[in-house]
């Protein structure tokens, strides 16, 4: 092409190229629970601070810390307390949620014991005759590496080598979908999604353990039987851009916004 | 004169460029590969032939990953091979003209289906039936049946070109002797497109073994050597999606451990296609 065409493209390409401006840019990574809200609460900072930019990366919340730790992100994202050795970061917590057993909506299975969910995700008990419907077992068991895993473990006292599942899933969709096609599944789900499931239509039902309901309303009040902290965590004092940014998240504004999402709001409202 | 060859040369060298480009890019995911698989490669951590997939003890056997890998392929390919081929012989051969050219321009078309459209088909209208059939419903049996769909296409377009090129010459042959359809089917055409077939075959379970979303939604992603078709199993692929994101360490080499085979394996099939590709034919 004509030479100086070619330099103008050349000249268009590397304006295009701007540096983002540190101090106008925050980027968030980890939990890919929070992540879908976070970036809810990302637009709407970026909406009323005009010039700044939100990313927000999913990855797990170990990568929330591990990046958090390393300066990579600003703010970290987990869907847990932060342990013994992970004090050297601040966990700012703007909700809570909490995770649910799921059974098809058909199952005329209503609750279970914790003793009961044990042995069937061990593997003792294959048969639902256990809780009182008939028929074998389909266990459904989340992938390595999710909180939600962690936290399911964390209640019954199982190690994720004890579990014996027939299906193993990434997401919670996905438990969710299994759940829906299979009038003999079990699973466990993040009580947000699930209610929203619900509510959409789908065919699964929300089931109690040792005589407590697994419903956000019992998250608030504090009776639900696994249920997490949601933190944004930070190392040190945040800048300036994420400092605000966490104030936001504490607003009414930000706190409804988390409630649509189908989780706990810090500050909770009646149901 | 001048100005045409240094014209002729500056495309040599942009063609060279882009050819270079390809094989740096190619060499280095393969050196990626390997240097990120090296830590549990040469620690000694993953076992090739190890039964028992669990990280959280620190256990990497690949032989759950790969065997899941290879039956659900062969199991596809087992399925697919003769709806493929009936598919491409109706098209060359017995459907009606206009009909022949509808299926040929569709199968291609189907080709580009993307494969999360078929894993949602095959989690919502394939695993809850088989389900009802033969519990748990996500199984190795499961993917076989959902990848063959997702496999037939690709596999029924390559046959259908070798039987296009079958020279007339034979046809007409086979018509002047008075053959029925069946032996030109059966004895005519069959062995002139076996190379196709076999090409079509390898190039199908090339694209099986690296299929990763259909896989993942309906083979219920259970590690572990299966006992009958109706059992949960996970794939190399599968796994790779699961536990990247969440993995550090040596898990995390472990898992590019299990990468690397199965690239060397997809690679090894490749070639195979090349080597049986019909001679003479457009590659």
């Amino acid at each position: 092409m004509p030479i100086k065409l070619r330099y103008i493209l050349v000249l268009v390409l590397v304006l295009a190229c701007r540096r983002h401006d540190p101090a106008r840019q925050l980027v968030l990574s980890g939990s890919s629970t929070i992540a879908p809200v976070a970036g809810e609460l990302a637009r709407r900072f970026e909406a009323t601070h005009p010039g700044v930019r939100v990313d927000v990366q999913s990855g797990g919340s170990s990568r929330g810390i591990a990046d958090a730790r390393k300066g990579l992100v600003q703010i970290g994202m987990v869907s847990r307390a932060l342990t013994a050795d992970e004090r050297d970061l601040t966990a700012h917590t703007f909700a809570h949620d909490g995770i649910a057993m799921i059974v098809h909506r058909d199952n005329p299975v209503l609750a279970f014991t914790r003793a009961q969910l044990i042995e069937i995700y061990r593997g003792t008990a294959t048969d639902w005759s256990v809780g009182g419907g008939h028929g074998r077992i389909v266990v459904v068991n989340k992938a390595e590496g999710r909180s939600t895993l962690e936290l399911f473990l964390a209640f019954t006292g199982l190690h994720a080598a004890d579990i014996r599942a027939d299906v193993i899933a990434g997401e919670n969709e996905q438990v969710i979908k299994t759940v829906a096609g299979n009038p003999a599944a079990l699973g466990y789900v993040s009580i947000g999604s699930a209610e929203g499931a619900i509510a959409a239509g789908t065919p699964i039902r929300l089931v109690a353990i040792d005589g407590h309901a697994a419903t956000r309303a019992a998250v608030a009040a504090g009776t639900a039987p696994m249920t997490r902290p949601l933190n944004f965590v930070t190392r040190g004092p945040p800048s300036e851009l994420a400092a605000a940014f966490l104030a936001f998240a504490a607003t009414d504004e930000a706190q409804a916004l988390i409630e649509r999402a189908g989780f706990v709001p810090i500050a909770p409202r009646p149901m | 004169m001048l100005s045409v060859r240094r014209r002729d040369q500056g495309l040599a060298l942009v063609l060279r460029a882009a050819a270079a480009l390809m094989v740096v890019v190619l060499v280095g995911m393969l050196a990626l590969l390997v240097r990120e698989a090296w830590p549990a490669i040469g620690g000694g951590h993953v076992d090739l032939w190890g039964r028992s997939w669990q990280p959280s003890a620190g256990e990497y056997g690949l032989a759950p990953l790969l065997v899941g890998s290879l039956l659900v392929t062969a199991g596809a390919l087992a399925l697919a091979a003769p709806v493929a081929l009936g598919v491409a012989l109706f098209i060359d051969e017995v459907g009606p003209r206009w009909l022949a050219g509808v299926m040929r321009r569709g199968m291609a078309i189907l080709t580009a289906t993307p494969s999360v459209v078929i894993g949602v088909w095959g989690l919502t209208a394939v695993v809850p039936r088989l389900g009802r059939w033969h519990a748990p419903g996500p199984s190795l049996a499961a993917g076989c049946i959902v990848l063959a769909m997702m496999i037939v296409p690709t596999v029924a377009v390559l046959i259908e070109r070798g039987l296009a090129a079958v020279p007339r010459e034979r046809r007409l042959a086979a018509a002047a002797l008075g053959l029925s359809r069946g032996t030109l089917i059966r004895d005519v055409l069959l062995p002139a497109v076996r190379p196709a077939v076999a090409n079509a075959l390898a190039i199908g379970a090339a694209r099986a073994l690296g299929e990763t979303m259909v896989v993942m939604m309906v083979t219920g992603n259970v590690p572990q050597l299966p006992g009958g078709p109706f059992v949960p199993v996970r794939t190399v692929t599968a796994n790779l999606a699961l536990e990247m994101p969440y993995a550090a360490g040596t898990h995390r080499a472990a898992l590019f451990a299990a990468a690397l085979v199965l690239t060397l394996l997809v690679a090894a099939l490749l070639a195979l296609a090349f080597a049986l590709r019909p001679r003479g034919a457009a590659t």
